[in-house]
C-alpha cells in the first residue's frame, strides 16, 4: 500500500515537474522582451540593463528555473503590468474560486441529476424512456456548452426573466444571490457531464445487473429497488468516478468558456486577457494552476480506489 | 470487416440495391447523420455558389436585420453581413481547421506513439511522461498557452489546438504498437529473419494506422469544438473572418434584441457537432479495435 | 411471523403408516418455457417429498438450471412464456405469482445456492452484511442478534475464525470458504426448499464432495428439502434420494436413484451412466457444432437425433412418461 501510494505521488510530482517547465519556457518562448514590456515609456538602456539583472535574466537557465520555481511554491507568481497588482492574489484568490465553484456546482448538479436517470434508464433497458433518454445524452455529449449558455440566457434571461445573465455574486457572501447567479452557469457547464454520467451508469449498471451476485441477492430476498440501487450501483462507483477523474480536463475547459459566456471573473477569463494583453506571467499561472489541478484530482481518484472497490485492497 | 457489424441486416436481401437498403434501414441515425456532414462539406466546398453573398459583403440599407423572406433569409449581424453566407463560409473554416488540428495531432501521435512502443526502454518512458505532462493541460488551455506565444489567427489555431491533441493520439498508437508487437506474426516474422524496419513497415504500421483513423474521425468534432471555443473566448480566428465561434461571441452582445445573429451559426454549430459526433460512434462501433480482435 | 412460516426443524415426527401420505412439498406439473421460436422446457414434471433430495441431471443446456431459476421466480422475464404448474405445499400455482407474491417466497421459503460463489457474492459488501441481511430484512432481527446468529452460521457451515470472516470481503476467502458461506446465506432463515444450481463445479475436486456433504447434512438437520441441480450422473446418485433425467427441456427418466443407476432404461441415461463409470463417449455422440439448439421445437423426442436406439416413430411423436419397473419413463424403444 505504501509502495503504491508512493509510486502514485512520484508520478503526479514528475508530471508536475514537466509541466512547471513547459510553463517556465512559456516566457521564454514568448515573442517580445518582458522587460521592456513592464518598463513601458519609462524605457531606457540603463534601466533595462538594471531591471534585467534585477530579475535574475542574466543568469544562467536553470538557475533562473529554479529561482522561478521556488518563487512560484511560496506564492510570489510575479506583479501584472496591467494591474501592478501581485498575480498570486488576482489568480489564486480571486479568480480559482470563481472558477471552482462554478465546477463544483455543475459537477454537483451532474451527479445528481445523472446517476438517478442513468439507473432509470437501465432498468428500463429497450423502451421509449430509454431511447429518449439515450436521445438526450447523445445531444448533451456534443452540443457546444457556448452555444448552450447564450440559448438559455435567452430563454431564461431574456424571454422568461427568471434569472440574471451576467456577472458573478460569491455565495460565500450572498448565499441566495450567489445560487440564482450560479444557476444558469452550472446548468450550461452540467450539461455535457450529465450525459456522460447517464451514458457511463447506464452501461455499467446493465453490466453489473446480469452478473450473479445480483440474482443471488434476488434470491435471499432483496427487493429489485434494493438490488439495483445499493448491489449494483455500489458497483458502478469505479468505473464513474475513474471517467469523472479524466474527464476534470473537460470540465475546467468547458468552465473556462461559460465564464465568458456568463462574463465570470474566473480563471478563463483571466487567461482570455492575459492573451489578449501579452501578460504572460499570468497566462503561466493559469496553465499551473489547471494542471495541478488536473493532476492532484487524479492523484486523489487514483488513491480512493482501494475504497471504492474492495478488491483493490491490500490483503 | 463486413461480419463485425453489430447489427447484422435482415438476410432477405438478395440484390445489392437491397442490402444497402436493409443497411440504411438498420442504421437510420447514421445515415441521416453522414447526409448531413456531407451537405456540410458541400456547402464548405462550393461555399461561393452556394452562399448568396460574399462573407464579408456590408448591406448598408440592413443592420441587424432578423430572418425573413427576402434578400438575407437569416438576417443580417450588427455589420450588416448576410448571415446565411457568414454561416455557409463558416463550414469552410470549421471543417478546414477541425482537419488539420487532427491531422497535426494525428502526425505528431503517430511520431510519438511509434517511438515510444518500437523503441522501448527509457525513451518509451521519457515520452510518455511527456505525453502525461501533455494530458494534464485539458486541450483549450493548452491551445490558450501556445495562443499566448504564437499569436491569433487561423493557422495558430490549427496549430495550437493539433498539438494539443498529440497526447491522447501518442497514447493509443503505443498501446496499438505494444499490442501488435506482442502479436504471433510478428514474432514468427523475427524468427523468419525479417528485418526490424520491414517487421515495421509491413506489420506494424499497417495495424497502427487503421485505429488511428478511426480515432481521427471521431476526434475530428472535437477539435472543431475547441478551435469555436477559442474564437468565442476571443483570442481564436479573428475578425472579420466568417468563423462560428468568434460570429456567436459577437452575436451574445445582442442576445437580447437580436437573438439571431447568435443564434444561427450556433446552430450550425451544434448540428454539424451531433451529426459528426453520430457518425463517429458508428465508425466505431463498426471498426473499434476491441471488437476487431474477436472478429 | 415470518419465523412461522418455516418449519421447526426436529418437530418432524415420522407419522405411523396408518395416516395418508403426507403431500408432497412441491409439485411440478408439465411446465412449459418458451421464448419466441424456442422451447426451453418441455411438459416437465415431477415431485418432491419434505425432506427428500432431488437431483436434475443432463448436459449443459438440458433446462436444469432454469427449472431451478424458475422455482425462485429468477426467470429473466418472470412470467413470460411459462405455462404449466408448480406449486410449493400450500401456495397457490407459482407459475402465476407476481414479483410481490415472490418476494414473501424467496429466502423465506426457497433459496439457493449458486454456481460460482465467487460472483454469486457481490465484491464490494462484506460476508457479514450480506450474511446478515436476510437475517435483519427477512427475521427482523436486531444488529446485535443478526451477528451472533451470522456467527453460529459460520461456524454451523464449518468456517473458523467466524467473527473475523464476518467482515472480510469476499475475494479474501478461497472458493471452498465462498460456498460455505453461500451456503450459510442460503440456509439463514430456514428455508423449506433449498436449490442448489452445480454448487461444487467451481471448486477444487478435492473439496466438492466436503460442500455436497455440508449441503446435505444442514438441509436434513432442517429438515428441508433439496434440489441439486447436476450433469454428474454419479454425483446425484449418491447425494439424491431421486433423479430426474433431462434432455432439451424434456424429462427423459426419473425415478429413485438406486432404481435408476442400477437398470437405467432410457438410451440416454445409460449413455450418461456409460460415460460416468467408463469416461467412454462412443456410446453419445457429441452434438455436432452449429446443430440446431436443443430447444427447437420439434414433435418427437429430443434425444432422437443422437439416439443409438432411435426409430422412426422417434422423431414424430413425442413418447409419453409412464411409469415402468419402478421409474417414470418417456422412450419409445428403452435399451434393455
Amino acid at each position: 500500500m505504501a509502495w503504491f501510494v508512493s509510486k502514485k505521488i512520484l508520478q503526479t510530482l514528475l508530471v508536475l515537474l514537466i509541466v512547471s517547465i513547459a510553463s517556465f519556457s512559456l516566457l521564454k518562448f514568448a515573442p517580445g522582451d518582458p522587460v521592456q514590456l513592464m518598463l513601458g515609456s519609462e524605457y531606457s538602456a540603463e534601466a533595462h540593463a538594471s531591471l534585467v539583472k534585477q530579475l535574475g535574466l542574466d543568469r544562467p537557465i536553470a538557475e533562473q528555473y529554479v529561482r522561478w520555481l521556488a518563487g512560484f511554491l511560496s506564492g510570489d507568481w510575479g506583479t501584472s503590468f496591467v494591474s501592478k497588482a501581485p498575480i498570486f492574489r488576482y489568480a489564486f484568490l480571486e479568480a480559482l474560486p470563481v472558477t471552482l465553484t462554478l465546477a463544483a456546482s455543475a459537477l454537483g448538479l451532474a451527479i445528481v441529476i445523472g446517476v438517478p436517470l442513468g439507473v432509470l434508464s437501465a432498468t428500463r433497458k429497450d423502451t421509449g424512456w430509454d431511447a429518449a433518454v439515450a436521445t438526450l445524452t447523445l445531444t448533451g455529449t456534443s452540443f457546444p456548452s457556448f452555444y448552450l449558455g447564450i440559448l438559455l440566457i435567452w430563454l431564461f434571461g431574456v424571454q422568461l426573466g427568471w434569472f440574471p445573465t451576467l456577472g458573478f455574486v460569491a455565495p460565500w457572501d450572498d448565499l441566495w444571490g450567489g445560487i440564482v447567479h450560479m444557476t444558469l452557469p452550472a446548468i450550461t457547464l452540467s450539461t455535457y457531464f450529465l450525459a456522460m454520467i447517464v451514458r457511463l451508469t447506464r452501461a455499467n449498471l446493465i453490466e453489473q445487473l446480469e452478473q450473479p451476485y445480483v440474482a443471488a441477492a434476488r434470491a435471499r430476498g432483496e427487493p429489485r429497488w434494493r438490488v439495483v440501487w445499493v448491489h449494483g450501483l455500489r458497483n458502478v462507483m469505479l468505473p464513474l468516478v475513474t471517467i469523472l477523474g479524466l474527464q476534470l480536463g473537460a470540465l475546467l475547459q468547458g468552465a473556462v468558456l461559460t465564464e465568458t459566456v456568463f462574463s465570470l471573473p474566473g480563471v478563463g477569463q483571466m487567461m482570455t486577457s492575459a492573451v489578449l494583453n501579452r501578460e504572460y506571467g499570468v497566462v503561466q499561472a493559469g496553465v499551473m494552476m489547471t494542471a495541478c489541478l488536473f493532476v492532484l484530482t487524479n492523484l486523489l481518484v487514483d488513491l480512493a480506489y482501494p475504497f471504492l472497490d474492495p478488491r483493490l485492497r491490500p490483503r | 470487416m463486413a461480419d463485425v457489424a453489430l447489427s447484422s441486416p435482415p438476410r432477405a436481401a438478395h440484390s445489392r440495391g437491397a442490402m444497402a437498403w436493409a443497411y440504411v434501414r438498420g442504421h437510420v441515425w447514421f445515415v441521416i447523420a453522414a447526409v448531413v456532414v456531407g451537405a456540410y462539406v458541400f456547402a464548405a466546398a462550393f461555399a461561393p455558389f452556394v452562399a448568396p453573398f460574399a462573407p464579408t459583403e456590408q448591406d448598408m440599407m440592413s443592420f441587424m436585420a432578423p430572418p425573413a423572406w427576402g434578400a438575407h433569409l437569416l438576417g443580417t449581424d450588427s455589420f450588416g453581413q448576410d448571415l446565411l453566407s457568414r454561416t455557409i463560409y463558416g463550414a469552410r473554416y470549421a471543417l478546414l481547421i477541425g482537419l488539420g488540428a487532427v491531422a497535426i495531432g494525428a502526425g505528431g501521435g503517430l511520431v510519438i506513439g511509434l517511438a515510444a512502443g518500437l523503441i522501448g526502454g527509457r525513451v518509451e518512458w521519457a515520452l510518455m511522461r511527456l505525453v502525461d505532462s501533455l494530458l494534464a493541460l485539458p486541450s483549450l488551455i493548452m491551445a490558450i498557452a501556445f495562443i499566448s506565444i504564437l499569436g491569433q489567427g487561423v493557422d495558430k489555431v490549427v496549430l495550437a489546438v493539433g498539438v494539443a491533441l498529440i497526447g491522447p493520439f501518442s497514447r493509443t498508437v503505443r498501446g496499438d504498437v505494444l499490442q501488435v508487437k506482442a502479436q504471433p506474426f510478428v514474432e514468427a516474422a523475427r524468427l523468419m529473419g525479417v528485418g526490424t524496419l520491414a517487421i515495421v513497415w509491413r506489420h506494424i504500421i499497417p495495424n497502427v494506422i487503421f485505429p488511428l483513423a478511426v480515432q481521427a474521425t471521431i476526434r475530428v468534432s472535437y477539435a472543431i469544438l475547441v478551435s469555436s471555443g477559442l474564437s468565442f473566448i476571443g483570442i481564436g480566428v479573428t475578425p472579420p473572418t466568417p468563423d462560428w465561434g468568434l460570429m456567436i461571441a459577437e452575436g451574445r452582445s445582442f442576445v437580447s434584441f437580436a437573438p439571431w445573429i447568435a443564434g444561427v451559426p450556433g446552430a450550425a454549430l451544434a448540428v454539424l457537432l451531433i451529426a459528426l459526433s453520430v457518425v463517429g460512434d458508428g465508425v466505431r462501433e463498426q471498426f473499434d479495435p476491441k471488437l476487431r480482435k474477436e472478429g | 411471523m415470518a419465523l412461522a412460516l418455516a418449519r421447526p426443524a426436529s418437530a418432524q415426527p415420522e407419522t405411523p403408516s396408518a395416516a395418508p401420505a403426507p403431500a408432497p412439498l412441491l409439485t411440478v406439473a408439465r411446465l412449459s418455457l418458451s421464448r419466441g421460436e424456442k422451447l426451453i422446457l418441455d411438459e416437465v414434471s415431477f415431485t418432491l417429498k419434505r425432506g427428500a433430495t432431488l437431483g436434475l441431471v443432463g448436459e449443459s443446456g438440458a433446462g436444469k438450471s432454469t427449472i431451478a431459476l424458475a422455482l425462485i421466480g429468477l426467470l429473466q422475464k418472470p412470467q413470460v412464456g411459462l405455462e404449466g404448474s408448480m406449486a410449493l405445499d400450500g401456495s397457490a400455482n407459482l407459475v402465476d405469482a407476481t414479483e410481490k407474491d415472490w418476494l414473501k417466497l424467496r429466502g423465506r421459503r426457497v433459496s439457493m445456492i449458486f454456481q460460482d460463489a465467487s460472483s454469486a457474492l457481490n465484491p464490494c459488501f462484506t460476508v457479514g452484511s450480506q450474511l446478515m441481511s436476510p437475517l435483519r430484512r427477512l427475521l427482523g432481527m436486531g444488529p446485535k442478534d443478526a451477528r451472533s446468529r451470522a456467527i453460529e452460521l459460520l461456524e454451523s457451515v464449518g468456517l473458523n475464525d467466524a467473527s473475523s470472516r464476518l467482515d472480510a470481503y469476499p475475494h479474501q476467502l478461497s472458493g471452498g470458504m465462498q460456498q460455505r458461506v453461500m451456503i450459510a446465506i442460503a440456509l439463514a432463515t430456514n428455508p423449506e426448499l433449498l436449490l442448489a444450481d452445480e454448487p461444487t463445479s467451481a471448486l477444487d475436486v478435492t473439496i466438492q464432495a466436503q460442500i455436497v456433504r455440508l449441503i446435505l447434512d444442514e438441509t436434513q438437520k432442517r429438515g428441508a428439502s433439496c434440489i441439486f441441480v447436476l450433469h454428474d450422473l454419479a454425483l446425484a446418485s449418491q447425494a439424491c434420494d431421486e433423479i430426474v433425467v433431462l434432455y432439451g427441456g424434456q424429462v427423459m427418466e426419473a425415478g429413485p436413484s438406486d432404481v435408476l443407476l442400477a437398470e437405467p432404461l432410457h438410451p440416454y441415461t445409460l449413455g450418461l451412466k456409460a460415460c460416468v463409470l467408463e469416461l467412454d463417449t462412443e456410446e453419445l455422440t457429441p452434438l455436432p457444432s452449429g446443430a440446431p439448439s436443443f430447444a427447437s421445437r420439434t414433435p418427437g423426442c429430443r434425444f432422437a437425433p443422437r439416439c443409438g436406439n432411435a426409430l422412426p416413430k422417434c422423431v414424430d411423436e413425442k413418447p409419453p412418461l409412464e411409469t415402468v419397473r419402478g421409474r417414470k419413463l418417456a422412450c419409445w424403444n428403452p435399451a434393455a
